[in-house]
């Protein structure tokens, strides 16, 4: 490396990405999404039946609880998103308005279709989301994620019982859509393995852009700074 | 002058006694305080009795059999006697065409002033032909009755829902009677059959009160359908413990547990069953050991298993449900992932070498 190419990349400029607000709901949305696909999955198939005084313990209820206590925070978790998405920084805005009407934008999709099939030998530079990155995040955290919040409450609002609001707001009008109670059941279950197919990729995808890409991702994630590894012109500037 | 409840009543022999306690027991039925008592009593002492026309398509008499053994042999008495007078074929006594006499003569006299009540429901498809009433398919005679009556109570699952007879594939094209019919007011009480006692209550309610009870979204009413069997089961200590019967037979079946992992529908299925009971409230499923089968929901039939807890997804072969559908497809992304990180690890090597 001659000493103009190292002073380069050490003069590269950090760009602050991700305002503390949003790394927050990243982190708390994550761990929250855990809990409910595991309390979820062991709600559809119980754990082994306890023997003993059924008084002395409340195991499907403690499941029951943190899936529901887990559920109201990814709720209240999504409008808090909603409102960052207002008052956030430009890149608060990605998640739930990807630029869809620009041609470039599904260029940059494509370019990144086929660097996954090693089509491409150079990745990228991106300040902001990779544009299959805000696909698939949109498509799965907005839409997957609100359907699994209007299904969870119409579950919820089955068991809180008509009058509560869960009931009007939810279940009154979900339930029939689709057919009966069961049907809900049956569909909330499926979309868990959405978002756990979800989860798998995104994970992948963010460790191995993070090794492989021209920009760090799970440092920016913990800390909002985005670095980089050289001073090229990043490709989504016509985004801004 | 047409009689009113009362003198209907008491020309059948019922003491004015009984007709008290029937209209108490009634209004404790319906959950209306004691102050609804004098105003049922009042309501069948000057009201003219309005008719019941019970027509049947195809289904299995059950709604009849059960409506019969309602717990209070009052209610039930009352009631026969305010609607076996009319036309129920199972129930009266007129048969062939004295009996298709009674339905025009009762819509000539209470035209838009009568009830009907279907059991079943009609078959649409060759023509109607998988129904026959008096020669005619049913279909025929139920429009021609609808289009005279004042409202409807679809009892049980055939006529709210369509259940056996429409289940997949439906040959017959059994429909429900709420497709058929969009022009009149409907109540479902759906069951297979409906409890004894809310189908007395519901009859009782829409002639003292001459209106529907409060239904819900779907039309079942609200007094009996708005929670579901699991909300009262006596067996809900177990499922919030986690005490699940896993076997038929085995010590946690022997002791009463949870038949949550045995299929039970009690989670998903509206009714009264856990409360009221059956056959005087002596039993119901759950309390003799088996699992709720969901027998008023609509498309029970075509659930899957009654004794699978996870619910049957067609489309993906026989025995798929939705872990084996969901599970399958993140397996395989799994793979698919695991793949990519070996075939991006030799690229780099590659360019590292480079
Ligand atoms: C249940 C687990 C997770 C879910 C549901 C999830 C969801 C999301 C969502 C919705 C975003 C978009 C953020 C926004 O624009 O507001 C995002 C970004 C990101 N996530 Fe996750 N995440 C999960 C776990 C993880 C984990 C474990 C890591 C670290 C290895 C990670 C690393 C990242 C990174 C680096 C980004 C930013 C990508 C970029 O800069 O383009 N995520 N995640
Ligand atoms: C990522 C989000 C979620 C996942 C992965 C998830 C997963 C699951 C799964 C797998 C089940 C079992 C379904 C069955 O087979 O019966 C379930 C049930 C349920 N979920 Fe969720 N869920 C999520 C969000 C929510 C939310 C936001 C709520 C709202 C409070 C909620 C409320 C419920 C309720 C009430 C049940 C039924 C519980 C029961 O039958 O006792 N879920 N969930
Ligand atoms: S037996 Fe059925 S209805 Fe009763 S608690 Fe268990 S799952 Fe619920």
């Amino acid at each position: 490396m001659s000493q103009v190419e190292a002073y380069k990349i050490q003069s590269t400029p950090a760009v602050y990405v991700y305002e503390g607000p949003l790394r927050l709901w990243h982190w708390i949305n994550a761990l929250a999404i855990t809990v409910l696909c595991v309390s979820g999955y062991f709600i559809g198939s119980p754990l082994p039946s306890l023997s003993g005084e059924a008084s002395d313990y409340f195991l499907m209820g403690y499941i029951r609880f943190a899936h529901f206590a887990a559920g109201y925070v990814i709720a209240v978790g999504f409008l808090f998103r909603i409102y960052w998405a207002i008052v956030g920084n430009y890149h608060a805005r990605q998640l739930l308005l990807p630029p869809f009407f620009s041609g470039k934008f599904w260029g940059g999709v494509w370019h990144e279709l086929r660097w996954y099939f090693f089509l491409e030998k150079e990745p990228r530079k991106y300040v902001g989301h990779n544009p299959l990155a805000m696909v698939m995040m949109h498509l799965f955290m907005v839409w997957g994620l609100l359907f699994m919040i209007f299904t969870g409450f119409a579950l919820y609002g089955e068991g809180k019982g008509m009058g509560s609001w869960q009931y009007e707001w939810f279940s009154s009008w979900i339930i029939p859509l689709f057919g009966q109670s069961q049907d809900v059941h049956t569909w909330h279950h499926l979309f868990m393995w959405a978002i756990v197919i979800f989860v798998i990729v995104h994970i992948y995808a963010a460790i191995r852009e993070d090794i492989m890409s021209r920009q760090s991702l799970v440092s920016t994630m913990i800390s909002g700074w985005r670095m980089f590894r050289d001073n090229r012109e990043p490709d989504d500037h016509y985004l801004k | 002058m047409t009689e009113t409840f009362y003198e209907v009543m008491r020309r059948q022999g019922i003491t004015r006694r009984s007709f008290l306690k029937y209209c108490s027991l009634t209004a404790a039925a319906l959950g209306l305080g004691p102050s609804f008592v004098p105003k049922i009593a009042h309501a069948m002492e000057t009201k003219p009795r309005i008719p019941i026309l019970w027509l049947h398509g195809l289904e299995c008499t059950c709604c009849s059999e059960s409506f019969i053994r309602s717990a209070h042999p009052l209610a039930k008495d009352v009631i026969l006697s305010m609607v076996s007078l009319d036309y129920d074929d199972t129930l009266m006594a007129a048969a062939g065409h004295q009996a298709e006499a009674i339905i025009s003569e009762t819509i000539d006299k209470y035209d838009g002033n009568f009830i009907l009540a279907v059991e079943g429901n009609p078959p649409l498809n060759q023509e109607g032909m998988s129904c026959i009433i008096a020669g005619k398919p049913f279909n025929e005679q139920l429009m021609h009755v609808a289009k005279h009556c004042k409202a409807i109570i679809s009892w049980g699952s055939c006529a709210s829902y369509g259940c056996v007879q429409a289940a997949a594939p439906n040959p017959t094209g059994a429909t429900p009677i709420h497709k058929v019919i969009n022009d009149k007011p409907i109540i479902k009480v759906p069951g297979c059959p409906p409890i004894a006692e809310v189908m007395t209550a519901v009859v009782t309610y829409i002639l003292t009160f001459e209106r529907f009870p409060e239904l819900d979204r779907q039309g079942r009413p609200k007094m009996f359908y708005s929670q579901r069997i699991h909300d009262k089961c006596y067996r809900r200590p177990h499922f919030d413990a986690g005490q699940f019967v896993e076997t038929w037979d085995d010590e946690a079946a022997r002791k009463g547990y949870c038949l949550y992992k045995m299929g039970c529908k009690g989670p998903t299925t509206y009714n009264a069953c856990s409360t009221i009971r059956w056959n005087e409230g002596t039993s119901f499923p759950i309390q003799a050991g088996h699992g709720c089968i969901g027998c008023s929901e609509d498309g029970f039939w075509d659930k899957g298993s009654w004794y699978a807890r996870l619910t049957d997804i067609k489309q993906f072969g026989v025995e798929s449900n939705a872990d084996k559908v969901g599970g399958t497809a993140a397996a395989v992304v799994g793979a698919a992932t695991a793949a990519h990180m070996a075939a991006s690890a030799v690229k780099r090597a590659k360019q590292k070498g480079e």
